[in-house]
């Protein structure tokens, strides 16, 4: 199944009825998400695995009580930036909340991770080798000579490539209206 | 349409916003029905098997051996939290 055109709510909805690969899928879409919240709050490695882990352990228990399938974004944005704050109060070791000025810096990059959750929703909207190229290129910090080496392509198509893939990303982008996933919270 | 238009500098920048998790935590996150699962088979098996609840209270890692699973952290951290006053 190509889940790329499937919605959210969609997903959620095949989750509750059971479905184990919708969860794969959920898992898989929200992922970086979660990761990035957790970044965000500049939690260790181990805490942030930890709250990863149970951000999902949560999902999967009360996929139920969401209110609206639409929601589920900044549901589990508020969740996991829930159990961020928990685990630093627990560690007491890196009093953020208590740093007008560290709260803010975290504030910022929440901002940010909620804009990059836009830009990522325009990528999905294009075709699957134009996600694959910027994926690698951008997120996965690969180089044009690995990137090349893997698709089986030149180092100079490569940059041509990103270049045309990337102005279409910023079309995309530009084309959705009104996107604020941070809008709409349970 | 959005009311700034952003540059590609600045959508490069967003895309790095969200880099993938490790490989590990997305397995362990997307196994985590099976793991439901199972936890559901072995708190069946308590309410009807007054020894085995005794046992899955008592030492629950030993529990799950007795029924053929390996404690898995995640599994044994479901079942305790299902348990009552878990």
């Amino acid at each position: 199944m190509d889940w790329a055109s499937v919605s959210d709510a969609e997903v959620v909805r095949a989750c509750r009825a059971g479905d184990d690969a919708a969860w794969r899928e959920l898992v898989e879409r929200f992922s970086r998400y979660v990761f990035a919240i957790a970044r965000a709050h500049r939690l260790g490695e181990s805490d942030a695995e930890d709250v990863f882990q149970e951000t999902f352990a949560r999902i999967y228990e009360h996929l139920g009580r969401l209110r609206s399938d639409e929601a589920v974004r900044p549901w589990i944005g508020q969740l996991t930036r829930r159990l961020c704050i928990d685990r630093l109060r627990a560690a007491v070791r890196d009093p953020v909340l208590d740093d007008a000025e560290e709260q803010g810096e975290v504030d910022r990059r929440l901002t940010a991770v909620d804009e990059a959750v836009s830009v990522h929703e325009a990528l999905r909207t294009l075709s699957a080798d134009c996600r694959e190229i910027l994926d690698r290129f951008f997120c996965r910090d690969q180089s044009y000579n690995t990137i090349g080496e893997l698709l089986d392509l030149p180092p100079g198509t490569i940059a041509s490539r990103i270049s045309r893939c990337l102005a279409k990303l910023r079309q995309a982008y530009e084309g959705r209206s009104g996107a604020d996933p941070a809008s709409g919270e349970t | 349409m959005n009311e700034n238009p952003m540059d590609e500098v600045r959508i490069a920048e967003l895309l790095r916003e969200l880099p993938p998790v490790p490989e590990a935590w997305l397995r362990a996150a997307q196994e985590r029905p099976a793991i439901a699962r199972a936890a559901d088979q072995i708190l069946e098996l308590a309410e009807t098997d007054a020894e085995f609840r005794r046992t899955l209270i008592e030492d629950l890692e030993t529990a799950l051996r007795a029924v053929g699973h390996e404690p898995d952290p995640r599994l044994v951290d479901t079942v305790r939290r299902r348990l009552p006053g878990g």
